[in-house]
C-alpha cells in the first residue's frame, strides 16, 4: 500500500485532520452561520438591505480606497524590501523589525494617531491644511492609513524572493548589454511579479475589512467617506442582525471574488514568467 | 471555556502524535528529548486539569459568604460606578454579611446590550438607552415589567444633552438656532452608532417641535444642522477627542456629565453652555432575571439597584454630574445643574422604540438628510 510508505515528515493524516478541524471550526462554521443568518431574510428584504444608494456608495468607497492603498503599498513596500535586502546600513535590523509594527499595533491607535497628525492643528496638518491638502477626515486619510497597514504584507512577501534572487542574473543582463532600466524592468520585476501580486492581494483583503483605524480617520460621512463595515455596525446598533450579516455576505462575496481573481492572475503570471 | 477546550484538544493531539510515532532514532540524545517532551506533555495535561478542578472548587467556596455581580453599563459611567460600588459593597457587607465583588463592563450602550443578549453573564444592566434594555427584555432575559419594578420607572438618575464651546464662546452660541449659523461647525457622534448621537438628534428635533414648530420645520432644522457637522464619530468618546484634543469644531453636543468632565480636563480652554431646552435621557436600570436566577444572585442584584435610590447613592450620582431622581438632592446641587427645560421622549414620539423607527431606521429622517439628491 502506498500510504504505508513513510513520509519524510510523519503524521500526515493527523496534521490533515487537524487542518480540517481548524478550517471547519474556525472558518467554515462562522461563515456558514453568517450566510445562514443573512438568508433568513426573504430575497426582497435581502436585496433591500444590501442594494441601496448608500450601501453602493460605501462598497464603492471601500473598494476604491483599498485598491489605491494596495497599489501604493506594493510600490512603497517594494522600495523598503529592496533596501532591506540589498543594502547594509547601520540600524538595519531595527528598521527590519519596525516593518512589522503595523501588524502588532492596535489599528484604532493607528487611526487616532494619523487623524491627530493631519488635522489642522496637528504636527503635519498645520503645514498641509493651508496648502489645501486635507489628510484627515477625507478619502486621502483612509488611503494613508490603509497603506500604513498594507505595506508590511508586501515587504514580508517580497523579502524572501529578493533574498533568493542572485546578483548573477543582473550581471549577466548587464554584460549582455541591457541598460539599468532594462535590467530592472525585464529581469528583476518579472521574477517578483507573483510575490507582488500576493502582497497586493493580502493588503487589499486587509483594507476591505479594516474597521478600527478607518472609523477614526474617515469622518464617516454618508455617501462620501463611509466604509461598508461602518454600515454593518450601524445595523447591529439597531439590533438588525440579519441585515447586518446580509451586508457582510456581500462584502465576503466581493472579497472572495477579488482574491480568487488575483490568485488566478498569480498562477497565470507564474506560468508566463517561469 | 472554549479556549480551555482548544488547549486540551491540542494537547491530546500532541500526545497522541507522540505515542503513535515513537520515532526510532540512532541518536540517543534526541530520544531522551522526545521522552522528556512526552513527559512534559503529560504533566501539562495533568496540571491543566488540576487548575480546572481548583477553580471550580473555589467558586463553590465563594457561594457561601461572598458573591460576584457583573454590572454591564455604557461608556462614560466608569467613574460613577466605581464610586457607587465602593459604597454599596461596604453597606451590603454590614447589612447582609455578604462580601460582594462587583465587576464592571463598559462600552457602547447598544453593543453592550448585544453582548448580554448573546450570553454575557450580566446580573444588572445600567445602559444609556431605554431601547437597549428593552431589546434585552424582548430577547426574554428580563421580564417585560422591568421598568415598573423599581421607583421612578427604574430611573435612578437622568441626564441630558448640553453644549460645550471654546473659551469665551467666540461664536456666541447660546441656543439651538445658533448652531446652524454661517461658519459654525458642530461636533456630535453619528446617531446610527451612538446613544449620544441619537440624543443630540432628538434634542435638536424637539427644540423645534416642543415649542410648537411643525415636523417640516424640524426636518429642515436637523438637515441644516447636520450640514454643519464635519465629522461623524462612531461613539461619544471619539467625538470628545475630535472636539477637545484635535480642536475641530465650535460646539460639541454631549452628555451633561461628559461636558463637565471635558471642561474640567481642558483647564479653562472650554466652557459649558446650557441651551433653553433639551431632551431628558433615560438611562434606566434593570436586573437581568434569567442570569440572576441561574447564578443565584437575585437578592444582591436587587439590593444593589435599590441602593441607587438611597440619599448616599443619590449624592454620589450628583457629584458625578448625573441628575439625581430625588428632587431634594437635585435641589441641593442646583448650582451644578442649571435650569433647563427637559422634555420627555413622548413629546416627540410615542416612546424610544418609536423614535428609533421614526428617525434612525434605514431610509428614515436621519438617512434622508444625507441622501444625495439633497446634497
Amino acid at each position: 500500500m502506498k500510504s504505508s510508505n513513510r513520509h519524510v515528515l510523519p503524521g500526515f493524516s493527523l496534521t490533515l485532520g487537524y487542518t480540517m478541524l481548524y478550517l471547519g471550526l474556525l472558518t467554515m462554521v462562522p461563515l456558514a452561520a453568517c450566510f445562514g443568518k443573512a438568508f433568513s431574510l426573504s430575497l426582497a428584504d435581502f436585496w433591500a438591505a444590501v442594494w441601496t444608494p448608500r450601501t453602493l456608495a460605501a462598497y464603492r468607497f471601500s473598494l476604491s480606497v483599498s485598491l489605491i492603498s494596495s497599489l501604493a503599498s506594493i510600490v512603497l513596500g517594494f522600495v523598503i524590501a529592496w533596501v532591506l535586502v540589498r543594502y547594509e546600513f547601520p540600524g538595519k535590523r531595527i528598521f527590519d523589525a519596525l516593518v512589522d509594527l503595523p501588524f502588532a499595533l492596535p489599528t484604532a491607535v493607528a487611526g487616532l494617531v494619523y487623524s491627530g497628525l493631519y488635522v489642522e492643528n496637528g504636527w503635519l496638518g498645520q503645514f498641509l491644511v493651508p496648502l489645501g491638502i486635507k489628510a484627515a477626515y477625507s478619502r486621502l486619510a483612509v488611503v494613508l492609513v490603509l497603506t500604513f497597514l498594507g505595506i508590511p504584507f508586501v515587504v514580508r512577501t517580497l523579502q524572501p524572493v529578493l533574498e533568493s534572487m542572485e546578483d548573477d542574473k543582473e550581471e549577466a543582463a548587464y554584460l549582455l548589454g541591457a541598460s539599468r532600466f532594462q535590467t530592472f524592468w525585464r529581469v528583476i520585476i518579472p521574477t517578483l511579479v507573483p510575490a507582488l501580486i500576493t502582497g497586493f492581494a493580502l493588503s487589499l483583503a486587509r483594507g476591505l475589512g479594516e474597521y478600527g483605524s478607518v472609523v477614526f480617520v474617515s469622518g464617516n460621512m454618508p455617501f462620501k467617506t463611509e466604509i461598508a463595515p461602518v454600515l454593518i455596525v450601524a445595523r447591529l446598533e439597531q439590533f438588525a442582525y440579519a441585515e447586518a450579516t446580509a451586508i457582510a455576505v456581500v462584502l465576503l462575496v466581493i472579497s472572495f471574488a477579488l482574491l480568487l481573481a488575483i490568485n488566478l492572475l498569480e498562477a497565470w503570471s507564474r506560468r508566463f514568467y517561469a | 471555556m472554549v479556549t480551555k477546550m482548544t488547549i486540551i484538544l491540542t494537547m491530546l493531539m500532541l500526545v497522541m502524535y507522540l505515542v503513535t510515532h515513537p520515532t526510532p532514532t540512532p541518536f540517543p540524545g534526541i530520544m531522551t528529548m522526545n521522552r522528556r517532551f512526552q513527559t512534559f506533555a503529560w504533566l501539562a495535561i495533568a496540571a491543566g486539569s488540576l487548575v480546572g478542578c481548583s477553580t471550580s472548587k473555589s467558586e463553590a467556596d465563594r457561594d457561601a459568604n461572598s458573591k460576584e455581580l457583573l454590572n454591564v453599563s455604557y461608556d462614560p459611567t466608569r467613574e460613577l460606578w466605581k464610586a457607587l460600588n465602593k459604597e454599596f459593597i461596604a453597606q451590603y457587607k454590614k447589612s447582609a454579611g455578604v462580601e460582594l465583588d462587583i465587576k464592571q463592563s463598559h462600552g457602547g450602550s447598544a453593543s453592550q446590550a448585544r453582548s448580554v443578549i448573546d450570553g454575557l453573564d450580566a446580573d444588572v444592566v445600567t445602559l444609556a438607552m431605554w431601547t437597549d434594555t428593552n431589546a434585552i427584555s424582548k430577547a426574554g432575559l428580563i421580564k417585560p415589567d422591568w421598568s415598573s419594578r423599581l421607583p421612578n420607572g427604574a430611573l435612578p438618575y437622568s441626564s441630558t444633552i448640553i453644549f460645550v464651546v471654546r473659551k469665551g464662546n467666540p461664536k456666541g452660541i447660546k441656543d439651538w438656532p445658533d448652531l446652524v449659523k454661517e461658519g459654525i461647525e458642530v461636533i456630535t457622534p453619528s446617531p446610527k452608532t451612538s446613544g449620544n448621537g441619537k440624543l443630540s438628534f432628538l434634542a435638536a428635533w424637539g427644540s423645534v417641535t416642543v415649542p410648537g414648530g411643525s415636523e417640516e420645520d424640524a426636518t429642515a432644522f436637523v438637515k441644516q444642522l447636520y450640514q454643519h457637522v464635519p465629522v461623524l464619530d462612531s461613539g461619544a468618546r471619539g467625538a470628545t477627542t475630535t472636539f477637545a484634543q484635535k480642536n475641530i469644531g465650535d460646539v460639541h453636543l454631549t452628555w451633561e456629565n461628559e461636558a463637565h468632565l471635558e471642561v474640567q480636563e481642558a483647564k479653562g480652554e472650554l466652557e459649558i453652555v446650557y441651551p433653553s431646552r433639551s431632551i431628558r435621557a433615560e438611562p434606566r436600570v434593570a436586573v437581568v432575571d434569567a442570569n440572576v436566577d441561574r447564578k443565584k444572585t437575585r437578592d444582591a442584584a436587587e439590593a444593589y439597584l435599590k441602593f441607587l435610590y438611597t440619599p448616599e447613592a443619590q449624592e454620589i450620582i450628583a457629584k458625578n454630574y448625573y441628575r439625581p431622581s430625588k428632587p431634594e438632592v437635585l435641589h441641593k446641587y442646583s448650582n451644578q445643574f442649571k435650569e433647563v427645560e427637559l422634555f420627555d421622549i413622548n413629546k416627540i414620539a410615542n416612546d424610544w422604540d418609536d423614535a428609533d423607527a421614526k428617525f434612525f431606521a434605514e431610509g428614515k429622517t436621519f438617512d434622508q438628510i444625507y441622501a444625495p439628491s439633497q446634497n
